[in-house]
Protein backbone atom coordinates (compact mmCIF):
# COMPACT_ATOMS: atom_id res chain seq x y z
CA UNK A 1 0.00 0.00 0.00
CA UNK A 2 2.79 2.66 0.79
CA UNK A 3 4.95 1.32 -1.93
CA UNK A 4 1.86 2.15 -4.34
CA UNK A 5 0.99 5.51 -2.94
CA UNK A 6 5.25 6.25 -3.17
CA UNK A 7 5.08 5.09 -6.43
CA UNK A 8 1.78 7.42 -7.66
CA UNK A 9 3.43 10.08 -5.63
CA UNK A 10 6.58 9.80 -8.08
CA UNK A 11 4.79 9.06 -10.82
CA UNK A 12 2.48 12.10 -10.92
CA UNK A 13 5.39 14.99 -10.36
CA UNK A 14 7.71 13.02 -13.44
CA UNK A 15 4.12 13.28 -15.40
CA UNK A 16 3.56 16.93 -14.64
CA UNK A 17 7.06 17.38 -16.13
CA UNK A 18 6.37 15.95 -18.86
CA UNK A 19 3.16 17.48 -19.29
CA UNK A 20 4.81 20.58 -19.68
CA UNK A 21 7.29 19.54 -22.39
CA UNK A 22 3.91 17.65 -24.05
CA UNK A 23 2.43 21.48 -23.61
CA UNK A 24 5.31 23.41 -25.47
CA UNK A 25 5.03 20.89 -28.57
CA UNK A 26 1.46 20.92 -28.76
CA UNK A 27 1.62 24.61 -28.94
CA UNK A 28 3.95 24.83 -31.46
CA UNK A 29 1.90 22.07 -33.67
CA UNK A 30 -1.34 23.98 -33.19
CA UNK A 31 0.11 26.68 -34.61
CA UNK A 32 2.31 25.49 -37.26
CA UNK A 33 2.43 21.77 -37.91
CA UNK A 34 5.74 21.62 -36.89
CA UNK A 35 7.22 18.67 -34.49
CA UNK A 36 9.75 21.20 -32.46
CA UNK A 37 12.37 18.41 -32.09
CA UNK A 38 14.88 21.57 -30.71
CA UNK A 39 12.59 22.55 -27.93
CA UNK A 40 14.86 19.97 -25.72
CA UNK A 41 18.06 21.90 -26.52
CA UNK A 42 16.42 25.24 -26.21
CA UNK A 43 14.96 24.42 -22.56
CA UNK A 44 18.74 23.10 -22.27
CA UNK A 45 20.21 26.44 -23.38
CA UNK A 46 17.73 28.45 -21.36
CA UNK A 47 18.34 26.63 -18.05
CA UNK A 48 22.45 26.98 -18.41
CA UNK A 49 21.46 30.82 -18.36
CA UNK A 50 20.05 30.23 -15.00
CA UNK A 51 22.45 28.08 -13.27
CA UNK A 52 25.21 30.68 -14.99
CA UNK A 53 23.44 33.65 -12.81
CA UNK A 54 22.68 31.21 -9.86
CA UNK A 55 26.48 30.20 -9.78
CA UNK A 56 27.30 33.94 -9.79
CA UNK A 57 25.86 33.77 -6.79
CA UNK A 58 22.10 35.68 -7.73
CA UNK A 59 19.00 33.98 -6.08
CA UNK A 60 17.41 31.01 -7.33
CA UNK A 61 14.50 32.74 -8.46
CA UNK A 62 16.39 35.56 -10.28
CA UNK A 63 17.79 33.00 -12.42
CA UNK A 64 14.54 30.83 -12.76
CA UNK A 65 12.73 34.15 -14.55
CA UNK A 66 15.60 34.88 -16.47
CA UNK A 67 15.40 31.26 -17.56
CA UNK A 68 11.85 31.92 -18.23
CA UNK A 69 12.21 35.43 -20.41
CA UNK A 70 15.10 33.96 -22.36
CA UNK A 71 12.46 31.06 -23.24
CA UNK A 72 10.84 33.79 -24.80
CA UNK A 73 12.96 35.50 -26.71
CA UNK A 74 15.01 32.93 -27.77
CA UNK A 75 11.37 31.00 -29.31
CA UNK A 76 10.48 34.41 -30.77
CA UNK A 77 14.01 34.49 -32.44
CA UNK A 78 13.88 31.07 -33.86
CA UNK A 79 10.35 31.60 -35.15
CA UNK A 80 11.30 34.46 -36.63
CA UNK A 81 14.24 34.22 -37.96
CA UNK A 82 14.45 30.11 -38.96
CA UNK A 83 10.92 28.66 -39.16
CA UNK A 84 9.75 31.77 -41.23
CA UNK A 85 11.57 30.89 -44.18
CA UNK A 86 11.08 27.11 -44.74
CA UNK A 87 8.56 26.12 -47.12
CA UNK A 88 4.99 25.29 -45.29
CA UNK A 89 4.24 22.90 -47.83
CA UNK A 90 6.94 20.66 -47.15
CA UNK A 91 6.13 18.21 -44.15
CA UNK A 92 9.61 17.05 -44.35
CA UNK A 93 12.06 19.97 -44.29
CA UNK A 94 10.49 22.02 -41.14
CA UNK A 95 11.04 18.59 -39.12
CA UNK A 96 15.09 18.32 -40.65
CA UNK A 97 15.56 21.75 -39.58
CA UNK A 98 14.57 21.55 -36.27
CA UNK A 99 16.60 18.74 -35.79
CA UNK A 100 19.59 20.54 -37.62
CA UNK A 101 18.64 23.31 -35.03
CA UNK A 102 18.78 20.03 -32.13
CA UNK A 103 22.62 19.71 -33.18
CA UNK A 104 23.30 23.00 -33.99
CA UNK A 105 22.42 24.00 -30.26
CA UNK A 106 23.96 21.34 -28.64
CA UNK A 107 27.30 22.17 -29.87
CA UNK A 108 26.62 25.73 -29.08
CA UNK A 109 25.94 24.80 -25.20
CA UNK A 110 29.21 22.94 -25.07
CA UNK A 111 31.43 25.65 -26.34
CA UNK A 112 29.55 28.14 -24.27
CA UNK A 113 29.05 26.11 -21.36
CA UNK A 114 31.16 23.47 -21.47
CA UNK A 115 30.41 19.66 -21.65
CA UNK A 116 30.84 18.61 -17.89
CA UNK A 117 27.91 17.69 -15.67
CA UNK A 118 27.25 20.43 -13.70
CA UNK A 119 24.27 20.19 -10.67
CA UNK A 120 21.93 22.65 -10.49
CA UNK A 121 19.95 24.03 -7.18
CA UNK A 122 16.46 23.18 -6.26
CA UNK A 123 14.52 26.19 -4.05
CA UNK A 124 12.64 23.64 -1.93
CA UNK A 125 13.66 20.40 -0.32
CA UNK A 126 14.47 17.45 -2.12
CA UNK A 127 13.28 15.10 0.67
CA UNK A 128 10.24 13.28 1.21
CA UNK A 129 7.79 15.07 3.90
CA UNK A 130 8.22 12.70 7.15
CA UNK A 131 4.37 11.37 8.93
CA UNK A 132 4.60 10.12 11.93
CA UNK A 133 7.80 7.64 11.31
CA UNK A 134 6.92 6.82 7.71
CA UNK A 135 8.67 9.15 4.54
CA UNK A 136 6.34 10.12 1.97
CA UNK A 137 7.69 10.56 -1.38
CA UNK A 138 6.40 13.82 -2.00
CA UNK A 139 9.30 16.55 -1.22
CA UNK A 140 8.92 20.72 -1.19
CA UNK A 141 9.81 20.94 -5.26
CA UNK A 142 8.05 18.25 -6.36
CA UNK A 143 4.81 19.74 -4.96
CA UNK A 144 6.44 22.86 -6.40
CA UNK A 145 6.45 21.45 -9.73
CA UNK A 146 2.68 20.33 -9.72
CA UNK A 147 1.93 23.89 -8.81
CA UNK A 148 3.60 25.83 -11.34
CA UNK A 149 2.80 23.80 -14.33
CA UNK A 150 -0.30 23.96 -12.91
CA UNK A 151 -0.30 27.65 -12.77
CA UNK A 152 1.27 27.40 -16.79
CA UNK A 153 -2.00 25.64 -17.31
CA UNK A 154 -4.33 28.06 -15.91
CA UNK A 155 -2.81 30.96 -17.35
CA UNK A 156 -2.46 29.45 -20.76
CA UNK A 157 -6.09 28.62 -20.32
CA UNK A 158 -7.16 31.97 -19.56
CA UNK A 159 -4.90 33.68 -22.31
CA UNK A 160 -6.35 31.17 -25.13
CA UNK A 161 -10.48 31.82 -23.82
CA UNK A 162 -10.49 35.04 -22.27
CA UNK A 163 -8.22 37.31 -24.19
CA UNK A 164 -8.57 39.00 -27.52
CA UNK A 165 -4.45 37.33 -28.28
CA UNK A 166 -5.47 34.12 -26.75
CA UNK A 167 -8.61 34.51 -29.51
CA UNK A 168 -6.22 35.55 -32.60
CA UNK A 169 -3.83 33.11 -31.85
CA UNK A 170 -6.18 30.37 -32.24
CA UNK A 171 -8.04 31.79 -35.27
CA UNK A 172 -4.23 31.86 -36.54
CA UNK A 173 -3.34 28.18 -35.93
CA UNK A 174 -6.74 26.99 -37.16
CA UNK A 175 -7.46 28.89 -40.11
CA UNK A 176 -4.40 31.40 -41.29
CA UNK A 177 -6.19 32.70 -44.24
CA UNK A 178 -9.80 33.55 -42.34
CA UNK A 179 -7.57 34.81 -39.91
CA UNK A 180 -5.72 37.16 -42.65
CA UNK A 181 -8.83 38.41 -44.29
CA UNK A 182 -10.48 39.67 -40.50
CA UNK A 183 -7.19 41.84 -40.14
CA UNK A 184 -4.94 39.55 -37.54
CA UNK A 185 -1.46 39.62 -38.08
CA UNK A 186 -1.11 35.72 -38.20
CA UNK A 187 2.94 36.19 -38.61
CA UNK A 188 3.29 38.13 -35.01
CA UNK A 189 0.82 35.55 -33.69
CA UNK A 190 2.92 32.68 -34.93
CA UNK A 191 6.06 34.54 -33.19
CA UNK A 192 4.34 34.92 -30.01
CA UNK A 193 2.95 31.27 -30.01
CA UNK A 194 6.47 29.65 -30.51
CA UNK A 195 7.84 32.37 -27.65
CA UNK A 196 5.14 30.69 -25.26
CA UNK A 197 5.83 27.53 -25.74
CA UNK A 198 9.40 27.89 -25.26
CA UNK A 199 8.64 29.39 -21.99
CA UNK A 200 6.47 26.22 -20.97
CA UNK A 201 9.86 24.51 -22.30
CA UNK A 202 11.92 26.03 -20.36
CA UNK A 203 9.87 25.51 -16.88
CA UNK A 204 9.82 21.98 -17.53
CA UNK A 205 13.84 22.32 -18.06
CA UNK A 206 14.11 23.93 -14.75
CA UNK A 207 12.19 21.10 -13.39
CA UNK A 208 14.10 18.52 -14.43
CA UNK A 209 17.15 19.91 -13.68
CA UNK A 210 16.36 21.24 -10.32
CA UNK A 211 18.31 19.22 -7.69
CA UNK A 212 19.81 17.55 -10.48
CA UNK A 213 22.55 17.22 -12.83
CA UNK A 214 23.00 19.69 -16.06
CA UNK A 215 25.04 19.12 -19.03
CA UNK A 216 24.09 19.49 -22.76
CA UNK A 217 21.94 16.34 -23.70
CA UNK A 218 20.38 16.20 -20.37
CA UNK A 219 16.69 17.50 -21.51
CA UNK A 220 17.23 14.69 -24.67
CA UNK A 221 15.27 11.94 -22.69
CA UNK A 222 12.55 14.25 -21.77
CA UNK A 223 11.89 15.30 -25.50
CA UNK A 224 11.20 11.53 -26.51
CA UNK A 225 8.78 11.24 -23.49
CA UNK A 226 7.21 14.38 -24.09
CA UNK A 227 6.84 13.44 -27.30
CA UNK A 228 4.81 10.88 -26.48
CA UNK A 229 3.03 12.44 -23.89
CA UNK A 230 2.28 14.89 -26.44
CA UNK A 231 0.96 11.86 -29.14
CA UNK A 232 -1.14 10.39 -26.37
CA UNK A 233 -2.41 13.44 -25.69
CA UNK A 234 -3.67 14.07 -29.79
CA UNK A 235 -0.64 16.65 -30.62
CA UNK A 236 -3.48 18.91 -31.00
CA UNK A 237 -5.16 19.27 -27.83
CA UNK A 238 -3.67 21.41 -24.97
CA UNK A 239 -5.85 19.66 -22.40
CA UNK A 240 -4.77 16.52 -23.91
CA UNK A 241 -1.18 17.27 -23.60
CA UNK A 242 -1.44 17.33 -20.02
CA UNK A 243 -3.35 14.26 -19.73
CA UNK A 244 -0.83 12.39 -21.64
CA UNK A 245 1.85 13.72 -19.48
CA UNK A 246 0.35 12.75 -16.41
CA UNK A 247 -0.95 8.92 -18.21
CA UNK A 248 2.79 8.28 -19.06
CA UNK A 249 4.47 9.71 -15.91
CA UNK A 250 2.02 7.47 -13.57
CA UNK A 251 2.39 4.12 -15.85
CA UNK A 252 6.35 4.55 -16.41
CA UNK A 253 6.32 4.72 -12.24
CA UNK A 254 4.50 1.73 -11.64
CA UNK A 255 6.27 0.23 -13.98
CA UNK A 256 9.64 1.17 -12.58
CA UNK A 257 8.30 0.32 -9.38
CA UNK A 258 6.88 -2.95 -9.55
CA UNK A 259 8.25 -4.44 -12.68
CA UNK A 260 11.61 -3.02 -12.96
CA UNK A 261 13.37 0.09 -13.98
CA UNK A 262 15.54 -1.31 -16.93
CA UNK A 263 11.66 -1.83 -18.97
CA UNK A 264 10.86 2.52 -18.67
CA UNK A 265 11.61 3.21 -21.98
CA UNK A 266 10.31 0.18 -23.76
CA UNK A 267 7.01 0.78 -21.63
CA UNK A 268 6.52 4.20 -23.43
CA UNK A 269 7.29 2.78 -26.66
CA UNK A 270 4.64 0.16 -25.61
CA UNK A 271 2.19 2.60 -24.29
CA UNK A 272 2.35 4.65 -27.32
CA UNK A 273 1.69 1.87 -29.66
CA UNK A 274 -1.25 0.45 -28.02
CA UNK A 275 -2.80 4.19 -27.96
CA UNK A 276 -2.23 4.65 -32.02
CA UNK A 277 -3.39 1.15 -32.37
CA UNK A 278 -6.73 1.86 -30.52
CA UNK A 279 -7.02 5.57 -31.33
CA UNK A 280 -4.55 6.51 -33.81
CA UNK A 281 -5.81 10.42 -33.32
CA UNK A 282 -4.59 10.11 -29.79
CA UNK A 283 -7.02 9.94 -26.13
CA UNK A 284 -8.35 13.51 -27.04
CA UNK A 285 -8.44 14.23 -30.59
CA UNK A 286 -11.62 15.57 -31.41
CA UNK A 287 -13.25 13.91 -34.86
CA UNK A 288 -12.72 15.48 -37.35
CA UNK A 289 -15.44 16.71 -39.36
CA UNK A 290 -15.54 16.09 -43.02
CA UNK A 291 -15.13 18.93 -45.56
CA UNK A 292 -17.74 18.82 -47.64
CA UNK B 1 -16.68 53.46 -54.45
CA UNK B 2 -14.67 50.27 -55.88
CA UNK B 3 -12.87 50.60 -59.19
CA UNK B 4 -10.69 47.68 -60.59
CA UNK B 5 -8.28 48.57 -63.83
CA UNK B 6 -6.82 46.09 -66.10
CA UNK B 7 -6.57 43.63 -63.52
CA UNK B 8 -4.11 40.87 -64.49
CA UNK B 9 -3.30 37.91 -62.43
CA UNK B 10 -2.20 33.86 -62.67
CA UNK B 11 -0.77 31.28 -60.43
CA UNK B 12 2.60 30.66 -62.16
CA UNK B 13 2.26 30.09 -65.79
CA UNK B 14 -1.16 30.41 -65.78
CA UNK B 15 -3.52 33.37 -66.29
CA UNK B 16 -6.59 33.55 -64.42
CA UNK B 17 -7.54 37.09 -64.62
CA UNK B 18 -6.53 39.27 -68.25
CA UNK B 19 -6.62 42.94 -68.27
CA UNK B 20 -9.90 43.03 -65.83
CA UNK B 21 -11.94 46.37 -65.40
CA UNK B 22 -14.84 47.18 -64.02
CA UNK B 23 -16.80 49.74 -61.13
CA UNK B 24 -18.53 48.55 -58.21
CA UNK B 25 -20.94 51.73 -56.89
CA UNK B 26 -21.78 52.68 -53.96
CA UNK B 27 -24.70 51.70 -52.43
CA UNK B 28 -25.61 48.66 -55.36
CA UNK B 29 -24.36 45.15 -55.72
CA UNK B 30 -22.39 43.76 -58.24
CA UNK B 31 -23.03 40.53 -59.77
CA UNK B 32 -19.29 39.12 -60.83
CA UNK B 33 -21.11 35.90 -63.20
CA UNK B 34 -19.37 33.50 -65.11
CA UNK B 35 -18.52 29.43 -65.45
CA UNK B 36 -16.60 27.07 -63.82
CA UNK B 37 -12.71 28.45 -63.69
CA UNK B 38 -13.67 31.80 -65.46
CA UNK B 39 -11.53 33.39 -62.90
CA UNK B 40 -14.49 34.86 -60.46
CA UNK B 41 -12.64 33.64 -57.42
CA UNK B 42 -9.15 34.84 -58.36
CA UNK B 43 -11.11 38.28 -58.88
CA UNK B 44 -12.21 38.96 -55.23
CA UNK B 45 -8.85 37.46 -53.94
CA UNK B 46 -7.03 39.33 -55.90
CA UNK B 47 -8.75 42.61 -54.92
CA UNK B 48 -8.55 41.67 -51.10
CA UNK B 49 -4.96 40.97 -51.67
CA UNK B 50 -4.33 36.98 -51.29
CA UNK B 51 -3.04 37.27 -54.54
CA UNK B 52 -0.66 39.95 -55.87
CA UNK B 53 -1.54 41.40 -59.26
CA UNK B 54 0.90 41.34 -62.42
CA UNK B 55 -0.27 43.95 -64.01
CA UNK B 56 -3.28 46.44 -63.20
CA UNK B 57 -4.85 47.99 -59.76
CA UNK B 58 -7.62 48.05 -57.39
CA UNK B 59 -8.83 51.32 -55.83
CA UNK B 60 -11.27 51.63 -52.83
CA UNK B 61 -12.87 54.91 -52.49
CA UNK B 62 -9.63 56.45 -53.93
CA UNK B 63 -7.18 54.05 -52.00
CA UNK B 64 -5.00 52.17 -53.63
CA UNK B 65 -5.38 48.72 -52.06
CA UNK B 66 -1.92 47.31 -53.88
CA UNK B 67 -0.25 49.10 -50.88
CA UNK B 68 -2.45 47.12 -48.47
CA UNK B 69 -1.71 44.06 -46.73
CA UNK B 70 -4.11 41.14 -46.52
CA UNK B 71 -4.22 42.04 -42.92
CA UNK B 72 -4.98 45.79 -43.59
CA UNK B 73 -7.98 45.41 -45.88
CA UNK B 74 -10.40 45.03 -42.80
CA UNK B 75 -9.55 48.09 -41.31
CA UNK B 76 -9.93 50.18 -44.56
CA UNK B 77 -13.13 48.96 -44.69
CA UNK B 78 -12.99 46.34 -47.42
CA UNK B 79 -14.15 42.48 -46.07
CA UNK B 80 -13.96 39.50 -48.02
CA UNK B 81 -15.92 35.92 -47.31
CA UNK B 82 -13.82 33.57 -49.28
CA UNK B 83 -15.25 30.66 -50.90
CA UNK B 84 -16.13 27.49 -48.73
CA UNK B 85 -18.01 29.91 -45.79
CA UNK B 86 -14.65 30.57 -44.11
CA UNK B 87 -16.07 29.95 -39.97
CA UNK B 88 -13.70 28.53 -38.09
CA UNK B 89 -15.07 25.66 -36.96
CA UNK B 90 -13.05 25.12 -34.10
CA UNK B 91 -14.39 27.93 -32.52
CA UNK B 92 -17.83 28.87 -31.22
CA UNK B 93 -19.89 31.29 -32.58
CA UNK B 94 -19.58 34.25 -30.71
CA UNK B 95 -15.47 33.57 -30.64
CA UNK B 96 -15.99 33.65 -34.60
CA UNK B 97 -18.23 37.04 -34.19
CA UNK B 98 -16.01 38.69 -31.76
CA UNK B 99 -13.14 37.79 -34.50
CA UNK B 100 -14.93 39.67 -36.65
CA UNK B 101 -14.95 43.18 -34.39
CA UNK B 102 -11.44 42.53 -33.56
CA UNK B 103 -10.57 43.51 -37.27
CA UNK B 104 -11.37 47.12 -37.51
CA UNK B 105 -9.01 47.35 -34.17
CA UNK B 106 -12.21 47.45 -32.17
CA UNK B 107 -13.85 45.25 -29.74
CA UNK B 108 -17.41 43.68 -30.03
CA UNK B 109 -19.64 46.35 -28.39
CA UNK B 110 -23.06 44.71 -26.78
CA UNK B 111 -24.77 46.74 -29.67
CA UNK B 112 -22.78 45.30 -32.28
CA UNK B 113 -23.72 41.63 -31.16
CA UNK B 114 -27.51 42.43 -30.66
CA UNK B 115 -27.45 43.62 -34.03
CA UNK B 116 -26.02 40.64 -35.34
CA UNK B 117 -28.57 38.29 -33.32
CA UNK B 118 -31.66 40.34 -34.63
CA UNK B 119 -30.60 40.12 -38.58
CA UNK B 120 -29.75 36.81 -37.69
CA UNK B 121 -31.70 35.25 -35.03
CA UNK B 122 -30.45 31.63 -35.31
CA UNK B 123 -27.32 32.56 -33.81
CA UNK B 124 -28.89 34.62 -30.96
CA UNK B 125 -30.02 31.09 -30.16
CA UNK B 126 -26.63 28.90 -30.61
CA UNK B 127 -23.82 31.70 -29.50
CA UNK B 128 -22.23 29.34 -27.15
CA UNK B 129 -22.35 26.94 -29.75
CA UNK B 130 -19.18 24.98 -31.35
CA UNK B 131 -19.76 26.43 -34.81
CA UNK B 132 -18.78 23.08 -36.73
CA UNK B 133 -22.49 22.16 -35.13
CA UNK B 134 -24.14 24.92 -37.88
CA UNK B 135 -25.70 23.79 -40.89
CA UNK B 136 -24.21 24.94 -44.35
CA UNK B 137 -27.27 27.76 -44.07
CA UNK B 138 -25.91 28.78 -40.92
CA UNK B 139 -22.11 29.41 -41.38
CA UNK B 140 -23.09 31.95 -44.49
CA UNK B 141 -25.16 33.66 -42.13
CA UNK B 142 -22.19 33.22 -39.17
CA UNK B 143 -20.00 34.79 -42.06
CA UNK B 144 -21.96 36.99 -43.41
CA UNK B 145 -22.44 38.26 -39.77
CA UNK B 146 -18.68 38.29 -38.43
CA UNK B 147 -17.66 40.43 -41.36
CA UNK B 148 -20.06 42.66 -41.53
CA UNK B 149 -18.89 43.35 -37.71
CA UNK B 150 -15.56 45.16 -38.80
CA UNK B 151 -18.23 47.62 -40.38
CA UNK B 152 -16.93 47.27 -43.79
CA UNK B 153 -17.50 49.42 -47.04
CA UNK B 154 -17.28 46.75 -49.40
CA UNK B 155 -18.04 43.09 -48.62
CA UNK B 156 -17.25 40.67 -51.56
CA UNK B 157 -19.16 37.21 -51.44
CA UNK B 158 -17.82 34.42 -52.77
CA UNK B 159 -20.75 31.96 -54.21
CA UNK B 160 -22.73 32.24 -50.77
CA UNK B 161 -25.21 29.69 -52.32
CA UNK B 162 -23.18 27.12 -53.05
CA UNK B 163 -24.36 23.71 -51.62
CA UNK B 164 -27.42 25.69 -50.12
CA UNK B 165 -31.05 24.35 -49.90
CA UNK B 166 -32.86 27.05 -52.63
CA UNK B 167 -35.13 28.09 -49.79
CA UNK B 168 -31.84 29.15 -47.56
CA UNK B 169 -30.70 30.57 -50.95
CA UNK B 170 -33.22 33.35 -51.66
CA UNK B 171 -33.36 34.06 -47.45
CA UNK B 172 -29.16 34.95 -47.68
CA UNK B 173 -30.27 37.21 -51.04
CA UNK B 174 -33.04 38.87 -49.58
CA UNK B 175 -30.86 39.56 -46.24
CA UNK B 176 -28.07 41.11 -48.32
CA UNK B 177 -30.62 43.13 -49.98
CA UNK B 178 -31.69 44.45 -46.76
CA UNK B 179 -28.33 45.01 -45.91
CA UNK B 180 -27.23 47.09 -48.90
CA UNK B 181 -30.80 49.09 -48.54
CA UNK B 182 -30.08 50.24 -44.71
CA UNK B 183 -26.66 50.62 -44.44
CA UNK B 184 -25.56 51.99 -47.80
CA UNK B 185 -23.10 48.74 -48.60
CA UNK B 186 -21.38 47.75 -50.89
CA UNK B 187 -21.22 44.06 -51.96
CA UNK B 188 -19.59 42.35 -54.89
CA UNK B 189 -21.52 39.04 -55.11
CA UNK B 190 -19.53 36.53 -57.47
CA UNK B 191 -22.13 33.76 -58.39
CA UNK B 192 -22.55 29.89 -60.31
CA UNK B 193 -26.04 31.00 -59.63
CA UNK B 194 -26.98 33.26 -62.30
CA UNK B 195 -30.70 34.00 -61.84
CA UNK B 196 -30.43 34.55 -58.30
CA UNK B 197 -27.56 36.98 -58.38
CA UNK B 198 -29.08 38.78 -61.15
CA UNK B 199 -32.81 39.07 -59.40
CA UNK B 200 -30.84 41.23 -56.72
CA UNK B 201 -27.78 42.74 -58.50
CA UNK B 202 -28.13 46.25 -59.62
CA UNK B 203 -25.39 45.15 -62.28
CA UNK B 204 -23.85 42.53 -63.95
CA UNK B 205 -20.03 42.14 -64.99
CA UNK B 206 -20.06 38.47 -66.89
CA UNK B 207 -16.23 36.78 -66.92
CA UNK B 208 -14.94 33.88 -69.44
CA UNK B 209 -11.22 32.51 -68.77
CA UNK B 210 -10.07 35.83 -67.04
CA UNK B 211 -11.55 38.46 -69.16
CA UNK B 212 -14.67 40.62 -69.35
CA UNK B 213 -17.32 39.56 -71.89
CA UNK B 214 -19.91 42.20 -70.67
CA UNK B 215 -20.39 44.31 -68.26
CA UNK B 216 -24.24 45.92 -68.02
CA UNK B 217 -27.52 46.75 -66.04
CA UNK B 218 -28.39 43.78 -64.03
CA UNK B 219 -31.87 43.78 -66.03
CA UNK B 220 -29.99 43.44 -69.06
CA UNK B 221 -28.09 40.82 -69.03
CA UNK B 222 -31.17 38.86 -67.25
CA UNK B 223 -33.38 40.12 -70.90
CA UNK B 224 -30.36 38.71 -72.73
CA UNK B 225 -31.37 35.26 -74.41
CA UNK B 226 -28.14 34.49 -76.50
CA UNK B 227 -25.76 35.39 -73.44
CA UNK B 228 -27.27 33.82 -70.91
CA UNK B 229 -27.35 30.62 -72.88
CA UNK B 230 -23.77 30.87 -73.73
CA UNK B 231 -22.37 32.22 -69.98
CA UNK B 232 -24.98 32.22 -67.29
CA UNK B 233 -26.56 28.43 -68.14
CA UNK B 234 -30.45 29.90 -67.74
Amino acid sequence: MQQLFTTLLTGLTLGMVYAAFALALVLIWRATRIVNFAQAPMAMLTTYVALVLIEAGYSYWLGFAAALLSGLVLGALVERFVIRYVDPRSEINPVILTLGLFIVLHALAALVFGARYRSFPAPFGLRGFQVGDTTIALTGFGIFTILSVLAVVVLLVLLFRYTDVGLKMRASAFNQEVARLLGVRVGRMLTLGWALAAVVGSLSGLLIAGGGLVHPSFMDGVVVYGFVAAVLGGLDSPVGAVAGGLILGLSLSLVSGYVGSQLVSLAALAILMAVLLVRPGGLFARVRERRV
Amino acid sequence: MLSVRDLTAGYGAVTALDGVSFDAAEGEITAVLGANGAGKSTLLRTISGLVRPSRGSVTLAGLDLGTVPVEGMAAVGLAHVPEGRGVITELTVEENLRLGALGRGGRVGAADLERAYSLFPILAQRYRASAHVLSGGERQMLVIARALLARPRVLLLDEPSLGLAPRIVVQIFELVQTLVRADGLTVVLVEQNARSALSIANRGVVLNLGRVVVSDEAAALAGNERLRHAYLGF
